[in-house]
């Protein structure tokens, strides 16, 4: 298996090669923040800011490649509408390339306030697994016009490896923060052993995604031949393991 | 291979439209087209299959689980009719398993053990931009006639279609956007396949039928029913508390 190719590869150096800016904060939000600054500057945007939508009460963590971009991207939760809370809730991609014209009328409210910044488009894309969702990173351009293939591409890779670092930075039960840097498997086993978690350790989707990760990267193994030992009943993950 | 008759084409068009319109459910449809098109041309089984941000081909439906083993070897290995014809664009037609082990070396001895003989795959377009294949298998060569070959296509047009939904297809945008949910619709599905793989103490192809049959008998989508598994499994208990 030749594995996601080099675009995962590249925008993971991208990211590890963003300096880390004075007032940066620790942690997975000071990564976030380097990775939404990586990514602005590869899709040639004024800004890309990444919100998490928790599951329970809707509260709102917001990181971004700058102080402006952080005030756009709070705006929609402001205003309970935009491209973010769309993607979160239509589960897919809102890419709006021009911001006059109907989109207008899909979001009154919040059109003319980022209009005010100098925001003409807006590409938003969920940070999500299946029905495991954590949030949207939202693009921020000046000009009208849509991304390029290759944009595309990059920003949807952009917004898998902030998944897939926003689910590696839960705490995992007796260990530090472990930052798991294998390729992003996604062969179908890990998706149902991912559902059969969640029963067997009474935890979300997410929680669940997190715990086999780290199960991995503790025990040195490859995701997917994990995840088929826990379909095989080989491997039992406990609920409170220390 | 006979022809297929006018009336049995018109038939699955009609079914064809008839979801299209209905409770759309994504992967049940691509479903019903492999089905479909497998029948039409007497094939033994299909799949479609669509690249994400990678390149890299995704299974989204098959005719049943001996298509499915032998789609998902074909994508682990990143080798096969379905990558060939993915990247040349063009159809593969009736190429002869049994003596295809030095293009494809490890596929083809798998497909053949799995009992199968030819392979066909062809190209789900979108105004010459190539985003996935749908792929089928036969038990004997040299039975794909030319009028077989342009209606297998057709069909392919179908799912693509199928994909778009009703959604405008000028924007290339709509296109990644559905493409997306598409492939995460299929996500979902297996999460939940594995959510009920432990809650009924089954294998997972199980686990997928009684999902199958819970959305059949509620006229509900399967995606649907998927994500209630998952976010709300009160809501279906049926499905979701032990027998």
């Amino acid at each position: 298996m030749s594995g996601p190719g080099p675009r995962l590869a590249q925008v993971r150096a991208l990211v590890e090669n963003e300096d880390a800016a004075p007032g940066d904060q620790p942690g997975i939000v000071g990564r976030m923040q380097r990775l939404c600054r990586a990514a602005s500057d590869a899709l040639t945007a004024r800004g890309v800011g990444i919100c998490l939508i928790a599951e329970v009460d809707a509260q709102l963590t917001v990181a971004a490649s700058g102080p402006v971009t952080e005030q756009v991207e709070g705006l929609q939760f402001a205003l309970g509408e935009g491209p973010s809370l769309e993607a979160h809730a239509a589960r897919r991609p809102v890419l709006c390339s021009d911001l006059r014209g109907s989109a207008g009328t899909r979001w009154p409210g919040y059109v003319p306030a980022v209009r005010a910044y100098g925001v003409r488009a807006v590409f938003s894309f969920p940070l999500q697994i299946g029905a495991a969702r954590l949030g949207a990173m939202g693009v921020y351009r000046e000009v009208v016009g849509g991304l390029s293939d290759e944009h595309l591409a990059q920003a949807l890779t952009f917004a898998e490896v902030a998944t897939v670092e926003l689910l590696d930075s839960l705490p995992a039960p007796g260990g530090p923060h472990r930052v798991v840097q294998d390729a992003v498997d996604n062969r179908y086993e890990v998706y149902q052993a991912q559902g059969m978690l969640t029963v067997q350790l009474g935890v979300g989707l997410v929680e669940a995604m997190a715990r086999m990760r780290a199960y991995a990267y503790a025990q040195d193994r490859l995701l997917g031949d994990l995840a088929r030992d826990i379909l095989a009943g080989r491997v039992v993950l406990e609920p409170d393991e220390p | 291979m006979t022809m297929v008759t006018a009336e049995r084409l018109a038939e699955v068009l009609v079914e064809v439209a008839d979801t299209l319109v209905d409770e759309f459910d994504l992967i049940e449809f691509l479903q019903m087209v492999t089905r479909h098109t497998s029948d039409l041309v007497r094939a033994e089984g299909a799949g479609i299959l669509i690249a994400d941000h990678h390149g890299r081909l995704r299974l989204m439906a098959a005719t049943d689980e001996r298509a499915e083993t032998v789609e998902l070897f074909q994508v682990q290995t990143e080798e096969g009719p379905c990558q060939d014809c993915f990247r040349q664009g063009s159809p593969v037609i009736d190429v002869d398993l049994a003596e295809s082990g030095d293009v494809w070396p490890n596929f083809a001895p798998r497909a053949v053990a799995a009992g199968f003989r030819s392979v066909h795959a062809f190209p789900l377009r979108l105004r010459g931009t190539v985003i996935g294949a749908l792929n089928l298998f036969g038990t004997q060569t040299g039975s794909m006639t030319p009028a077989d070959v342009r209606i297998v296509q057709a069909l392919a047009d179908v799912a693509t279609i199928g994909l778009l939904q009703e959604r405008a297809i000028s924007r290339g945008e709509v296109l990644t956007e559905q493409l997306q949910a598409a492939l995460n619709h299929r996500v979902v599905i297996e999460q939940a396949k594995g959510v009920l793989a432990q809650v009924h103490a089954v294998g997972v192809d199980d686990a997928f039928d009684l999902l199958r049959s819970y959305a059949r008998s509620h006229r509900r989508g399967l995606s649907e029913v998927a994500r209630a598994v998952l976010e709300d499994p009160k809501s279906v208990p049926e499905l979701t508390s032990r027998a």
